[in-house]
């Protein structure tokens, strides 16, 4: 028993499939979606997704959206999602260290510009985090395993 | 008549210029492809996206009154967002978008003001008068998302404030390598009922009711800022393949001329050349004759 699970983005579609469940983020919890889940409509908060298939575990970073769940179908409109092996670390941490230094530095922001960079601030934290605790791949450098 | 070294060099600059044009006709021809296959790889979210807001919007209840979607009356301001390029040496490009702008909103009594994409049609519409709010230039090609998002949050951002109550977005849709047409579209309020955005999409009706969270009108809050996000990026993308394409065509028939031009000047050069060295065998010649005589 699967349900068929669809994550786009606003430029390309990040993930298509049949999975056994979905964990995503909404805004008001994590949900875990099985197949015949009562049809749902909610939002997305920063976070992660995960998708489990027969042959393993996927994870994909998400900085909010829309889900559309239905019986047999979930539907992911993501800003910004990435697949947590295809993240670029050292880009986050750039970015992360570039946000932090301007939140720090500037003293008149204008309500637009700080949200902006908070925001900025807080995709790279979530990129970070989710590689840290996700990736398969390589293994974390500090060596702090869970 | 200019001498054999001048038009040696003419010759030469002709070539090279040719050469050039052949250039950006084939850069050109590249980013055609990459502005039309960015274009397609965002119609699956935009058609999802679609799709939820057709189902949201036809609910019983207040959805169908949200901000975004209700028309406001009396029209006091209009918003118009005209997505140029950055760069000339497109053809007709840019003049066509203006013209159909202008023609469009010359018919509107309300004052209409401008947010452009590209410095050449922000350059025209200041020679004309017009007002622009808000410039965006120097986009990649083909656009990242994220560059484009912000035009749209500042556009459903003064929306909401009721600085206008109706905004366009006037662009150049690509239909092929040899049609690029220049078309108005109203974005705010978005039309929910309105089919002529061509999503082909068969509204499945579930009989079972959904459950919403937070609630409806706050997914509303958040899906209809991305769509408008999403028609945007794609209006950019569409106008970005038409730039490309009209350049190309533009740099194909400066290049013909171009070679064309050589080829003449090239036969003009030959007959002078050959002139000279006719002269200079006549007076030989003659030499030789008038000294055989004395």
């Amino acid at each position: 028993m699967t349900i068929r699970c669809e994550i786009v983005s606003q430029d390309r579609i990040v993930f298509q499939g049949n999975v056994d469940i979905v964990v995503l983020p909404g805004t008001s919890g994590q949900m875990g979606i099985l197949p015949h889940h009562s049809p749902v409509l909610t939002t997305l908060d920063y976070g992660v997704i995960t998708i489990r298939t027969h042959g393993g575990e996927e994870h994909f970073t998400v900085a909010g959206g829309i889900a559309e769940v239905q019986p047999d179908q979930v539907t992911i409109l993501a800003d910004s999602a990435e697949n947590v092996e295809e993240i670029d670390l050292e880009r986050a941490r750039q970015a992360k260290e570039r946000a932090e230094e301007s939140l720090k530095n500037t003293v008149d922001f204008d309500q637009d510009r700080y949200m902006h960079t908070q925001s900025a601030l807080k995709r790279s934290n979530l990129r970070i985090e989710a590689v840290r605790r996700y990736r398969k791949s390589t293994p974390h450098p500090h060596g702090t395993e869970e | 008549m200019p001498s054999t070294r001048e038009m040696r060099m003419r010759i030469r600059s002709v070539k090279n210029l040719a050469q050039v044009t052949k250039a950006m006709e084939t850069v050109a021809a590249s980013r055609v492809r990459k502005a039309v296959a960015a274009n397609a790889a965002s119609r699956p979210y935009s058609e999802k996206a679609w799709k939820v807001l057709l189902h949201l919007a036809r609910q019983p209840g207040s959805a169908s009154l949200h901000p975004l979607l209700s028309e406001r009356s009396p029209i006091r301001n209009v918003l118009v967002l005209m997505v140029s390029s950055d760069r000339g040496l497109a053809g007709s490009y840019n003049v066509n978008i203006l013209r159909n702008t202008l023609f469009y909103f010359d018919q509107f009594s309300q004052p209409v003001k401008y947010v452009t994409v590209g410095k050449v049609g922000r350059d025209l519409l200041l020679r004309r008068r017009a007002e622009v709010v808000a410039e965006f230039t120097g986009l990649n090609a083909p656009a990242k998302f994220l560059e484009v998002s912000p035009i749209a949050r500042l556009i459903v951002d003064d929306f909401r404030k009721e600085l206008y109550d109706q905004v366009f977005v006037s662009f150049t849709n690509f239909e092929s390598m040899v049609k690029q047409q220049p078309v108005i579209r109203k974005i705010l309020p978005l039309e929910v009922e309105y089919a002529g955005i061509g999503y082909n999409v068969t509204h499945t009706k579930t009989s079972s009711v959904f459950t919403y969270e937070p609630d409806q009108n706050e997914i509303l809050d958040e899906i209809i800022p991305r769509f408008i996000a999403t028609q945007i990026y794609q209006a950019v993308l569409s106008s970005q393949a038409s730039e490309f394409a009209a350049r190309m065509i533009a740099m194909h028939n400066a290049t013909d001329n171009a070679n064309q031009l050589v080829g003449d000047l090239q036969l003009e050069y030959n007959k002078a050349r050959q002139q000279i060295i006719t002269n200079e065998i006549l007076d030989i010649v003659g030499g030789a004759s008038a000294q055989e005589r004395s």
